[in-house]
């Protein structure tokens, strides 16, 4: 892995506010081409609306979002070809059968017929979702609903796949299959940013991180620099703080009595 | 446990209340209503308690009975309209089910239609204020009869909860139950004719209606003022029965209701391959269309907004006089300004789900586009059945060419308003999945304006062609429906060209902020 890349996105002076309340505060981002990126923070850090604004889902305030040193603001067209996304806390067109719903993502990203059919047909089996290609999106489970968003993302073969929260609510073996996909995409020059609030998880699968709070980025880089010796999960405490120890629970332990 | 559920709901109620400004107007509103109805009941009542004792009682019966079979039915045919106190909720919780079922039972009076009917009954009962014995027994008889009211809208909706709570039956209802409100127009008018004789009808319908679970409780106080004590102690058994029979079979269906929580889905759809994809064009605009037609199909709300169609001639057949006359010519042209208008909130339609669009690069063009074929596939055809039907039932086939013109004409210049309006406002629209009739949170306003607005300029628009179809209709003169026929078309034509132009602009422009628009109505 080379870090030392040129970023494939790169996020600068990022801010939002919604109404008074200010969401992103300023946030910069460098993503290396090939990288495994995830992105930590407890909630309403201002994740999703970063990764909204990164995507060209919500438009900032004041900031600029360059994919491969062409500004997404810009000329959104020619730059949301290049982009597979994943939002979190949005519909899907439900519907639609999985498959229809992935012939749409494809469709409207351009692919001819024949290439949509295909891939469909390989990221359904993929996804062990096969069985329910011909089922209403609607009827699906939550789980499900994840993965065929998550497909409608890799349809078109991006060059940068933004997920959020791509493992909410997905099975064990299935979030195995996902993180090997993804994986293998890494592999052969591909860059993925995720979300995550499991800490372990993005230790396990990412090479870099950035930690969010508040609007902030509280620490970014190469997992090693961000943990610092310590386990991802210790480090993010000591980052953004407010544990509580969980003192004056007594009444809890049922042994005390 | 009682006084826990009646504060939970009054607290859903207040905090309701407390989310938006437009709730409170749609619950003053309600009030005023339910209030203006309840006045106008008891002013019946008290003009009723002057009248001969037979008459009363055979009133009383009547309305009662109808009383009950609102509380029974409509929540069949609303369901989902108030779901706070839903069984399935309090799965989870270890309330002894006799509690839930009394507070639950309780819980139902609060509310507006609750109270109202509360009123109502005690009301039916203080209408016997002069003979103080009957006055006592109405009071147990309205209570009965509240009670029958609850516990059968509450057992019919619990043991129907899994046939009633399926997506596909909610959708079907959702959608039918409008037909006879359409046609409460032309049903009133035969009523009305019918009126003369219902003051005969009415001694015979109490006579039956008071020895059934509906209509006893009601019939108690007059058996007690005549001083038929026999047929009283029958129908005392009768209403104390029901109430009992009906709370054993609620207590059994809340049973398994808890037991066996609803399940989300009962019947699935199944559509092999592409469908619609794989006949339109593999392009984002075809895809667009595809997937728009998918809807027309598949979502209750867009067969909402079309729902009258089947009905115009009818209507018109009976607002019109002889066949129809010239409301029945109109039948086509508003069958087009419905279809053609009811994409003018196409994007509040897709809610959040508009985001795969705004992801991809998908130009305004494409989008506008691809909703304009998905709504002209369904709305030629449509178009030219209803015309074709209007024509013959009107017996007017010489009116053909100028009144199938204007049709088409009307759809496309709709359509073009349609895709301006829908790519510049985005306002609250019931969400997919929800019933399309009920009405989203604070939207009344911009819908308004929107429709409004929109209606207007559709007027201004249109005038040229409906003015010189209504000359050529009138006249006859060939001239004058060559011009009509070229006017529809060809203005249709421009304005349907213009509108998806200026809309693609707009949705170059907006399209993210549509989207945060939407993410925030969520």
């Amino acid at each position: 892995m080379n870090t030392t890349s040129a970023p494939v996105l790169e996020v600068r002076g990022l801010t939002k506010a919604f109404d008074r309340k200010v969401a992103v505060a300023g946030i910069d981002l460098s993503v290396p081409a090939g990288s495994f990126y995830g992105l930590v923070g407890p909630n309403g850090a201002g994740k999703t609306t970063t990764l909204s604004m990164a995507t060209g889902l919500l438009r900032p305030d004041h900031g600029q979002v360059l994919v491969q040193g062409v500004d997404l603001w810009a000329d959104p067209t020619r730059v949301k070809g290049m982009l597979g996304v994943l939002p979190d806390g949005v519909r899907l067109f439900d519907r639609l059968t999985g498959l229809q719903l992935l012939t749409y993502a494809g469709l409207l990203q351009g692919l001819e017929r024949a290439t949509v059919e295909r891939r469909a047909h390989e990221l359904l089996a993929a996804l062990d979702l096969a069985g329910d290609a011909h089922g209403l999106v609607v009827d699906y489970s939550a789980g499900m609903t994840k993965k065929i968003a998550l497909a409608c993302a890799l349809v078109h073969a991006p060059r940068l796949l933004v997920l959020d929260e791509p493992f909410e609510s997905v099975d064990p073996v299935s979030a195995a299959n996902i993180r090997e996909i993804l994986a293998g995409y890494v592999r052969t020059g591909g860059t993925v940013i995720v979300s995550s609030h499991v800490m372990d998880l993005v230790q396990r699968m990412c090479d870099h991180v950035a930690v969010i709070a508040a609007g902030h980025v509280l620490a970014a880089g190469t997992v090693d620099e961000v943990r610092a010796g310590q386990s991802l999960e210790d480090r993010f405490v000591d980052l953004v703080g407010g544990r509580t120890t969980g003192e004056g629970l007594a009444w809890l332990h049922t042994s005390s009595d | 446990m009682v006084a826990h559920l009646v504060r939970l709901k009054l607290t859903l109620l207040g905090n309701g209340l407390r989310r938006s400004a437009w709730q409170v107007v749609g619950l003053v509103f309600a009030l005023l209503y339910a209030l203006g109805a309840v006045l106008g009941c008891l002013a019946g009542l008290v003009a009723l308690s002057f009248a001969g004792a037979p008459l009363r009682s055979d009133v009383l019966v009547v309305a009662g009975a109808l009383l009950v079979l609102g509380w029974w039915v409509v929540p069949l045919l609303a369901f989902g309209a108030d779901a706070s106190l839903d069984p399935d909720r309090f799965a989870l919780f270890p309330v002894p089910r006799r509690d839930l079922l009394l507070g639950l039972a309780v819980a139902t009076l609060v509310g507006v239609p609750g109270a109202a009917t509360t009123v109502l009954a005690a009301g039916s009962a203080a209408s016997w204020w002069s003979s103080p014995l009957a006055l006592v027994v109405g009071l147990v008889g309205a209570v009965l009869g509240l009670a029958t009211c609850v516990l059968g809208s509450r057992a019919l909706t619990t043991s129907l909860s899994h046939l009633v709570g399926g997506r596909r039956f909610r959708e079907l209802m959702a959608v039918l139950v409008l037909v006879p409100v359409f046609l409460l127009g032309p049903l009133l008018n035969a009523v009305g004719e019918g009126l003369q004789g219902a003051a005969d009808v009415i001694p015979d319908a109490a006579g039956a209606l008071g020895w059934t679970p509906l209509g006893a409780p009601w019939a108690l106080a007059g058996d007690v003022a005549a001083g038929r004590w026999g047929a009283a102690g029958a129908r005392l058994v009768i209403s104390a029965a029901t109430v009992a029979l009906l709370a054993l079979v609620w207590h059994r269906a809340l049973g398994a209701a808890l037991e066996r929580p609803r399940r989300v889905s009962s019947s699935r759809v199944r559509t092999r391959g592409a469908g619609a994809f794989g006949v339109l064009p593999p392009t984002p605009t075809g895809a667009i269309a595809a997937r728009a037609v998918t809807y027309w199909v598949r979502d209750p709300r867009y067969a909402a907004a079309v729902v009258i169609v089947p009905l115009l001639p009818v209507l018109a057949w009976f607002a019109g006089g002889e066949r129809g006359g010239g409301l029945m010519l109109a039948v086509g042209p508003v069958t087009a300004y419905l279809l053609g208008w009811a994409i003018s909130a196409d994007i509040a339609y897709d809610s959040t789900a508009f985001w795969t669009h705004v992801a991809a690069p998908v130009r305004g063009l494409q989008d506008r586009a691809g909703r304009v074929v998905a709504a002209v596939v369904v709305g030629v055809p449509a178009t030219l059945v209803m015309t074709i039907a209007s024509l013959a039932l009107a017996g007017r086939w010489d009116t053909a060419l100028p009144v199938v013109a204007l049709g088409l004409g009307v759809l496309m210049t709709s359509l073009g308003v349609s895709s301006v309006a829908s790519a510049q406002v985005v306002y609250p629209v019931p969400k997919p999945g929800d019933n399309p009739f009920s009405s989203p949170q604070g939207g009344s306003s911009a819908a308004m304006v929107v429709q409004l607005v929109g209606s207007l300029v559709l007027g201004v628009l249109l005038l040229p062609g409906v003015g010189l179809t209504i000359a050529a209709v009138v006249t006859g003169n060939p001239a004058l429906a060559v011009a009509a026929v070229a006017v529809s078309l060809g203005l249709g034509a421009v304005l349907l060209v213009v509108g998806v132009r200026v809309g693609a602009a707009a949705y170059d422009r907006r399209a993210p902020d549509l989207l945060a628009k939407l993410v925030a109505m969520r």
